[in-house]
């Protein structure tokens, strides 16, 4: 009996090893990926990185300008579009789970949630490129917005579902009509999980390529006009690493520098939201 | 006639096909505190969410009859209106926990979009507050968030929360079985207090509490109001053998 405790605790204790050498494994890459960026792009980023445009191939140096406005202006246009639709669905899931609509829009936006990217751009190419007869920063936005749907949808019925009734039947009692309980009373009290549902689908979208390589396309020039091309920062990584010349590749690390630094940034935000802005039940 | 402000007139409620609440009259007089009492599953809550139409806001529930407020049947009216115009406290404290105590107790004025001035809301705050006596114990943190209270707290809040829209009715389930025997009694002290203002329905599972705080007891038994008499009488010498059969205690 002795002997076998002791054979017990051996078992038990090699796969604790296992599972926190698993665990220390993976945040191996992600550190290396990081560190690697970081060596190679940091050093790019100045001022004149970050305000110019692109120099003319052969030229030293250009910036990045371009690619910043462009991505700042769809992600935003896209959460217009994207946050207002996305948490209105995701009211009428958390509010009428057992409905024949709630369960197919619930399918629909496991299925969204699965279709790949590029798909959502060629969809949208047929849909607004190819009808308006030229790229633009619209459709870009509109592709975007479609990958962020599902999840600010599911983050607002995930987050509401999880409210007390008791809550709603307060409102209720005090005559409050239903619309007003939603809006001050049901998304207040969910809003740091809403919240950090659309940063994370900003994070999500703002890296996508594949959607925009035939919606937005690119543009060398600093614009904000939706109806016409327009730069996005993973559209300029993925031109200028593939492009031959060793002034462009390295633009494009210091590009990956900015839009990671940037993703994080958005990751930490979203963490800070749910720990400070949870409402005490 | 004069004095009655709740009449149930061959009241129904439904759960679908399930008959919840069957065939109730009843009527309840200005400022008395009534209780209703009975076993689980006897309709009990289900009539006073009829009342200020609660019920029907759960999917499949219907009810029929009247329940006449002041001679008028909430069921012609409007029931945002209804239940503006009756408070209701609930089983668990529901303190809204995205606003401050303050915000809580103007909470009817606040989400309803009724503009008050910041004078009026002061006055309102501190004269419901202290109906709910709980205005010394708070009213150095008015703007705390109401979910930093106890239980009792909270509860007492719920009840000042009503208060604030000056109802002549307030409606109470079950409204101490989540506190604590403390915060039980400070409640029901308060209901002494309430009743000369207010006409109080106080839905309960504690006989005990039923004889110490109401005038008269409604009993409930699967659905149908059994007997309706002074509370004394009731647990002195009930009329039905039902009664007599659940106040001896020989089933629950």
């Amino acid at each position: 009996m002795e002997a076998r405790i002791g054979m017990r605790n051996i078992k038990s204790n090699i796969f604790k090893g296992i599972i926190v050498f698993f665990a220390f494994l993976i945040t191996v890459p992600l550190v290396i990926i990081l560190l690697y960026i970081i060596k190679q792009g940091a050093g790019q980023v100045n001022w004149k990185f970050l305000t110019g445009t692109p120099a003319p191939v052969g030229e030293a140096g250009g910036g990045i300008a371009n690619a910043l406005v462009g991505s700042f202006v769809m992600v935003m246009t896209a959460s217009v579009v994207a946050i207002p639709v996305g948490m209105a669905a995701g009211v009428y899931l958390s509010e009428n789970p057992r409905t024949k609509l709630a369960y197919y829009s619930s399918l629909c936006v496991d299925i969204l949630q699965g279709v790949p990217s590029i798909v959502v751009g060629i969809v949208v190419y047929f849909w607004l490129v190819k009808p308006l007869g030229t790229f633009s920063a619209l459709s870009g936005s509109i592709a975007l917005a479609i990958m962020m749907l599902p999840i600010v949808i599911r983050s607002t019925e995930q987050t509401l579902k999880l409210l007390p009734d008791s809550l709603k039947e307060a409102a209720l009692s005090l005559g409050v009509p239903y619309h007003r309980v939603i809006l001050k009373v049901t998304i207040p009290c969910g809003f740091a999980g809403i919240l950090s549902g659309i940063t994370l689908s900003i994070a999500r979208v703002i890296g996508e390529t594949a959607p925009l390589l035939f919606t937005a396309f690119g543009s060398p020039f600093v614009s904000a006009a939706l109806g016409k091309p327009m730069e996005s920062l993973p559209h300029l990584i993925f031109t200028y690493a593939t492009s031959p010349y060793d002034d462009w590749h390295n633009l494009a690390w210091g590009a990956s520098f900015i839009l990671l630094m940037f993703v994080l940034t958005l990751n930490i935000i979203t963490k800070v939201i749910t720990r400070k802005w949870k409402i005490q039940l | 006639m004069e004095n009655t402000i709740v009449k149930a007139e061959n009241y129904n409620s439904y759960f679908g096909d399930n008959h919840v609440v069957k065939d109730v009259n009843i009527s309840i007089n200005k400022h008395e505190v009534i209780a209703v009492m009975g076993p689980s599953g006897c309709g009990k809550t289900t009539f006073l969410r009829g009342i200020n139409r609660m019920h029907e806001l759960i999917p499949g529930a219907t009810s029929t009859g009247k329940i006449l407020l002041d001679g008028e049947n909430v069921y012609d009216m409007n029931a945002i209106y209804v239940r503006a115009k009756i408070g209701m406290v609930f089983q668990r404290p529901n303190p809204f926990p995205n606003l401050s105590i303050y915000e809580n107790v103007v909470a009817g004025y606040l989400l309803n979009g009724i503009k008050v001035s910041k004078a009026d809301k002061d006055v309102i705050v501190e004269k419901s507050l202290t109906s709910a006596a709980l205005w010394k114990e708070v009213k150095d943190s008015l703007h705390k968030k109401g979910t930093f209270l106890s239980g009792g707290q909270q509860q007492r809040l719920c009840i000042a929360r009503a208060i604030a829209m000056q109802p002549e009715l307030i409606l109470f389930d079950e409204p101490t079985s989540a506190l604590d025997p403390i915060s039980t009694s400070s409640v029901e002290a308060l209901f002494h207090e309430l009743k000369a203002n207010y006409t109080l329905i106080i839905v309960t599972h504690n006989m005990q509490q039923a004889a110490r705080v109401s005038d008269r007891t409604a009993f409930f038994y699967m659905g149908e109001l059994v007997e309706f008499d002074d509370t004394k009488q009731m647990f002195t010498n009930p009329t039905d053998q039902r009664t007599q059969n659940y106040i001896t205690g020989r089933f629950s």
